[in-house]
């Protein structure tokens, strides 16, 4: 087993370490801003306003049905970048690794972490390497910075949003949180969910090209569609009126949360945006989204209205009408 | 082809009706469907003692937490318990001073994890109605099989039938027409369990799933039958729920299980409406290895759960509702677990 699994020296910035980083870590991102190891990574200033993020990965299991924590944490700081309508430039990636996690598993996160980068044309250019005791670090997590640049005249936000205007989802919801949880719990489902985790930029980037017209984006992860509906209703003061029925779920999707006790409306995406387009654009927007493969099944889900108070609703497929309320915490599965 | 909003107002054609969901489920599914926004102003339907984190009797999320202080001690339970106020705080308070809380999905889940910890004693949860309980004597009678000695479980499963007759024996019967028979229940115990209700109460009876179009046919029968002053019982999850129910589920509890008397929150001790473990299985009965009472019941202050499970008041009666009672921070189980009337009010319908 020894030379199989990572020790607590190699987090102590020594022989070890200089050999983790050189063997595991440099081949897979290797750049040019990276590759001189400097304490700071050095960037050409690009000009205009920057947007900086950041995230912290934790999940179990660190593998999962479509994904796993690296994918997880580039997508997801890239996406926070790309819904603000800003051009990554750049990320940062520290690992917190858990004293006992092996060699093959680092390296299984690694690559997928290198991959997502590429896809989303991000180079990672600096990092940093910690190693905790046992029982002190659930395997693995990642901790994650984004650097953009704010292209002028971009300003997306709730503010934004005008009664009458159309909101949009661009693809099938809730199949991240499902995935994990039902990989968690070991339930096996005839049709499997998979996490939808994938970079949004090119998405962002299409729906950028309606100019005046896109009034705001996110990213629907934690606190699913519902959490967003409810912020955009608060924030922006406006009615918010969901159809339930225009919004794209996968039957294996609707099955597993029901199974769970879930509300699907309520559940994390980690490769979908929630789009508010002035009306006259909506079919537009449509269009362009579902130019891409991963926008295939976008749909126009609702409007904004002039309701007061302020409220998020949802027309439901039977023909009723419910409040949508953001979850409140800790999503957990029911008794029965 | 009518809509279910007109088909529910042709069936109730302006009478009175008052209807009662006894099950949780269907409480939160009448609301996330929209059914309950749709239902014509004379109907009214009102939510029973359904939801089993709410029917628990305070004393036994006591002893819950009173265990998980324990050292060595892991308490392995279904996700709704983990927030529910108890004396000292909740299972998830617990779990962040340091406690052993396990959340599972199945009794089953539990065992095994006892048989891969030896060093823990295990206890599991055992809350709900017929829906959980056969998982519960399943995972007794595996650990038997296993010879396992670090697994107990702390019961407090709970018989519907029993509940709803008490309810009809008080004042919670007075001007009710009918019940909407929980759908996963029945899987188990069928649709002829609820005969009596008709029989000695002359209250009707219809079992429903929890499709919209299927509560909306149940409710429609319902009302149907208080139109033609014919209480009945009548099936509307037919694909799911036989009159006899589940005779192998029936007869895995009957083996690990014997009725008791049971404490319900704020409704006191009804005769018959529990289940224990039968004697050839006290030794996995953890209130008895632990010598706990989980049979007292204090209900918090201002607090209005016992009378809200029992269908006497609507959760914005209760002076603490959205007012010092949130599912954030909730006072009472209505609130706190995904099947109660408070946070189902609270969440979808304010």
């Amino acid at each position: 087993m020894v030379g199989e699994l990572i020790l607590l020296g190699h987090g102590g910035g020594g022989e070890l370490t200089r050999r983790l980083i050189a063997e595991h870590i440099l081949p897979r991102f290797a750049n040019p801003a990276l590759d001189p190891l400097t304490d700071g990574a050095v960037l050409a200033n690009p000009g205009g306003r920057l947007c900086v993020t950041t995230d912290a990965s934790v999940v179990q299991p660190i593998f999962f049905p479509g994904g796993d924590i690296g994918r997880l944490a580039v997508c997801g700081t890239v996406n926070d970048m790309s819904v603000m309508g800003a051009r990554p430039l750049a990320l940062t990636l520290s690992l917190i690794i858990e004293e006992g996690l092996s060699f093959a598993e680092l390296d299984r996160v690694l690559d997928s972490a290198a991959a997502a980068a590429r896809e989303a044309g991000v180079p990672i250019v600096t990092g940093d390497t910690k190693v905790v005791e046992r029982r002190r670090g659930d395997g693995l997590m990642l901790s994650t910075a984004g650097l953009g640049v704010l292209p002028d005249g971009v300003d997306l936000s709730p503010r934004r949003v005008r009664p009458g205007d159309a909101i949009l989802v661009s693809g099938r919801i809730a199949e991240h949180g499902l995935a994990v949880m039902a990989c968690r719990e070991g339930l096996a489902f005839s049709t499997p969910v998979v996490s939808d985790v994938a970079p949004l930029g090119r998405l962002c980037a299409a729906l950028l090209t309606l100019g005046e017209g896109l009034r705001f984006m996110r990213d629907p992860t934690r606190g699913g569609v519902a959490g967003v509906a409810a912020d955009l209703a608060e924030d922006g003061a406006v009615g918010v009126e969901l159809d339930e029925q225009h919004i794209p779920i996968s039957p294996a999707a609707r099955h597993a949360a029901e199974l769970l006790g879930l509300d699907p409306l309520a559940v994390a995406n980690e490769g979908k945006i929630i789009a508010v387009v002035a009306a006259a654009d909506a079919e537009r927007a449509l269009a362009l989204l579902r130019a891409d493969p991963l926008g295939r099944e976008a749909a126009i889900i609702g409007r904004i209205t002039a309701a007061t108070p302020p409220l998020a609703e949802m027309l439901t497929a039977a023909g009723g009408r419910r409040i949508v309320q953001r979850p409140h915490g800790e999503e957990l599965p029911r008794i029965c | 082809m009518s809509t279910p909003a007109e088909r529910l107002a042709t069936a109730c054609a302006g009478r009175r009706v008052t209807l009662m969901e006894v099950c949780g489920t269907h409480t939160v599914s009448l609301f996330r469907s929209g059914v309950r926004g749709m239902l014509p102003p004379s109907l009214k339907l009102i939510s029973g003692p359904g939801c089993p984190v709410c029917v628990t009797a305070q004393g036994y999320i006591d002893a819950a937490l009173e265990l998980a202080g324990r050292q060595g001690v892991t308490i392995a339970t279904y996700g709704d318990m983990v927030r529910v106020p108890g004396r000292g705080g909740s299972l998830a308070e617990a779990r962040a001073r340091g406690a052993d809380v396990l959340v599972v999905y199945s009794a089953l889940d539990a065992v095994a994890w006892a048989a891969k910890h030896p060093e823990r004693q295990v206890v599991f949860l055992a809350v709900g109605f017929e829906t959980t309980t056969p998982a519960t004597a399943q995972a007794v009678l595996d650990a038997e099989e296993q010879g396992l000695a670090n697994f107990r479980v702390l019961t407090a499963h709970k018989l519907v039938v029993p509940a709803m007759l008490a309810l009809l024996a008080g004042d919670g019967g007075d001007g009710l027409d009918g019940f909407l028979c929980p759908g996963h229940v029945s899987v188990v115990i069928g649709s002829e369990a609820y005969r009596p209700i008709v029989t000695r109460h002359g209250k009707a009876c219809v079992v429903a799933g929890f499709e919209a179009s299927s509560m909306v046919a149940g409710i429609e029968r319902l009302c149907e039958m208080q139109r033609d002053g014919q209480p009945g019982l009548d099936n509307r999850y037919t694909v799911a729920v036989k009159p006899e129910g589940n005779p192998h589920a029936q007869a895995l509890i009957d083996r690990v299980f014997e009725s008791c008397d049971a404490t319900w929150r704020a409704m006191g001790t009804i005769p018959g409406s529990g289940l224990r473990l039968r004697a050839a299985y006290r030794r996995f009965d953890a209130a008895v290895h632990y010598r706990l009472n989980t049979e007292v019941d204090d209900d918090p202050g201002a607090c209005r759960c016992g009378e809200v499970i029992q269908g006497k008041v609507e959760p914005k009666e209760c002076p603490l509702f959205g007012n010092g009672c949130t599912p954030t921070n909730p006072v009472g189980p209505c609130m706190v677990s995904s099947e109660g009337t408070c946070a189902a009010w609270f969440k979808y319908g304010r």
